[in-house]
């Protein structure tokens, strides 16, 4: 393999490194922050429930990144990686809430832009809905699981410490299915702009063809696996203060929410089952899992007639929205100009 | 592992569920051992229920520090531990008082006169009420916490009772002939039985806040 290719390629690792250090906080951060699991168990299931999401899973967003704009250079890629890679990395520096999926698909109309290249309006609308509508969804089916949850509590004699058995064991099933939609969902964040470039030739294991596509998806969730183990622990154990006070079942149910919302906007299997039955299908794109959390605590809040909804916190989410795909269009808009005319390298 | 935290989990229920048995078991007998003296003053019948609810407060005890190295080692119910801590030291407290008002009368041996007795009588069926209340509210804290306001509701019931019957006893005491001494040595055993009720009170008041917290 040329090594020219893991050149390329770091800068889609790099970011799957960041979504690991980061977003397995959504999925495990307040059970481990909350001591109901240890640190040891979370980083072990999430990075190979994340691997798993990402290699069966992943195919799903990717399709639809590559719709958005499809980059056949790897040069081009790496610099559409980067961009992103970069706007996360400076905003979170600045402290403003971002999404890799959001910074991806701003690097994306980036490189769209640079090459002149028409940006597919229809699925970038269907991207731009996905955003606004993750974290209603993930308030919606918050604020279901909490009622469902009180009703059938109230019908249940279970002791408190029985209880709390089974909220551990639900934090780590809960976990498992949220970083399972995690590798999913945003595996096309980390590796999807590579895809069209099929860096990797593909290999065969008896009668078992292993593409490129799936090379990429397996690098980029060891990348994520690799984030969680390196750099998670800090993020997991500050993550139950900042999100506010939760208890575990809060915990529970903002993290099923989480993962379910993840999970909808991945799975090719429910898209299949909504088309069969006539229902609209529902667009598979990568979503931000902080948002996905931040929905589910709202959602949770409202219920719980709290007066404590940050509204501020809110509005920083919403500039995040704006200003991320902003960011990282523009860094990716001049870095390819760069490459193209500094370093000679073809882009487009 | 799932199995291995069912079965610490198993054996912390039983702790628990076992702490109230004695909690109860302690009740009954400090009823049964305050009519015996009632009746027939200081004698084997006596001696044997204090020993008994002397043994169990131990066991209580026991129980208590059990319980709570577990929750912490464990690291369980992380969200309500403190509260099942505090909770679980009032109700020792608790029947240490039971314990306390026993000795009392076998260090002291006050003499009751037979017009008294009744209100005595009276008195101890109150408080045993309350705390009997106290300890259902208990148990449903772990099971059950919607119930715990209709228990503590006649917790406080039974204490305001107790605090009508304590009342009088002292007024009739106070009015009569005695000498003040012997006056003072009656209502000091009339405040330790009435206090067993207002510490009650005190548990189920906290209980209240715990078991909102647990609902929300």
């Amino acid at each position: 393999m040329d090594p020219l290719v893991l050149i390329f390629l770091s800068s889609g690792l790099f970011l799957g490194w960041a979504l690991g250090a980061n977003d397995a906080a959504n999925v495990f951060g307040t059970a481990v922050g909350t001591k109901m699991v240890s640190w040891r168990t979370a980083a072990i299931v999430c990075s190979i429930f994340v691997i798993l999401g990402a290699v069966v899973s992943g195919s799903g967003t990717s399709q639809t990144l590559g719709k958005l704009g499809a980059i056949s250079t790897l040069a081009g890629a790496f610099m559409t990686a980067l961009s992103a890679a970069v706007a996360v990395y400076s905003m979170t520096k600045s402290g403003m809430p971002v999404s890799t999926s959001q910074a991806i698909v701003g690097a994306i109309i980036g490189w769209n832009l640079f090459s002149g290249k028409a940006t597919d309006l229809n699925v970038l609308s269907k991207i731009l809905m996905t955003w606004v509508l993750c974290p209603v969804l993930a308030a919606g089916i918050a604020v279901t699981l909490y009622q469902s949850f009180k009703f059938f509590s109230k019908r249940m004699t279970v002791h408190m410490i029985r209880a709390d058995a089974y909220i551990r064991i639900a934090l780590i099933l809960a976990g498992a299915f949220g970083a399972y939609s995690l590798g999913a969902n945003n595996i096309a964040n980390v590796v999807g702009v590579f895809i069209p470039a099929q860096p990797f030739p593909s290999v065969m294991m008896g009668t078992y063809e292993i593409t490129s596509t799936q090379q990429l998806f397996l690098l980029g969730g060891l990348a994520i696996a690799i984030g969680v183990f390196t750099y998670s622990r800090g993020v997991m154990m500050t993550i139950g203060d900042s999100l506010g006070r939760l208890s575990p079942i809060g915990a529970f149910i903002t993290v099923m929410s989480h993962s379910i919302v993840l999970f909808v906007f991945a799975s090719r299997g429910l898209e299949a089952w909504l088309a069969q039955q006539g229902l609209p299908t529902i667009p598979l794109v990568p979503v931000s899992s902080s948002q996905a959390v931040v929905g589910a605590i709202v959602g949770i809040s409202i219920l719980q007639g709290s007066d404590a909804i940050r509204w501020i916190v809110l509005g920083r989410i919403i500039a995040g929205w704006v200003a991320t795909p902003f960011v990282a269009g523009i860094i990716c808009f001049i870095g390819l100009f760069f490459l193209q005319n500094v370093f000679g390298l073809a882009v487009k | 592992m799932e199995m291995n935290l069912f079965r610490k989990t198993r054996s912390l229920e039983d702790k628990i569920d076992s702490f109230f048995d004695k909690f109860s078991e302690i009740s009954v007998i400090y009823r049964l051992a305050v009519r015996v003296y009632l009746r027939e003053g200081l004698n084997e019948e006596f001696q044997s229920r204090l020993e008994k609810v002397n043994s169990l407060e131990s066991e209580a005890d026991h129980l208590r520090r059990n319980i709570e190295k577990q929750l912490y080692s464990n690291m369980l119910i992380p969200d309500s531990r403190a509260n099942v801590l505090e909770l679980i030291e009032r109700v020792d407290e608790l029947m240490s008082q039971f314990e306390g008002s026993l000795w009392a009368f076998a260090n002291e041996s006050p003499d009751i006169p037979d017009e008294y007795r009744t209100g005595y009588k009276r008195l101890t069926n109150m408080v045993i009420r309350a705390t009997d209340e106290l300890a259902l509210s208990g148990r449903a804290f772990f099971r059950n916490p919607d119930q715990v306001p209709a228990y503590n509701h006649k917790v406080m019931l039974y204490e305001k009772e107790a605090d009508i019957i304590t009342t009088k006893l002292k007024r009739a005491i106070f009015d009569s002939n005695l000498e003040l001494a012997h006056k003072l040595h009656l209502r000091e055993f009339i405040e330790q039985i009435d206090g067993i009720a207002d510490l009650a009170e005190d548990v189920a008041d906290r209980l209240s806040i715990y078991a909102i917290q647990r609902l929300v």
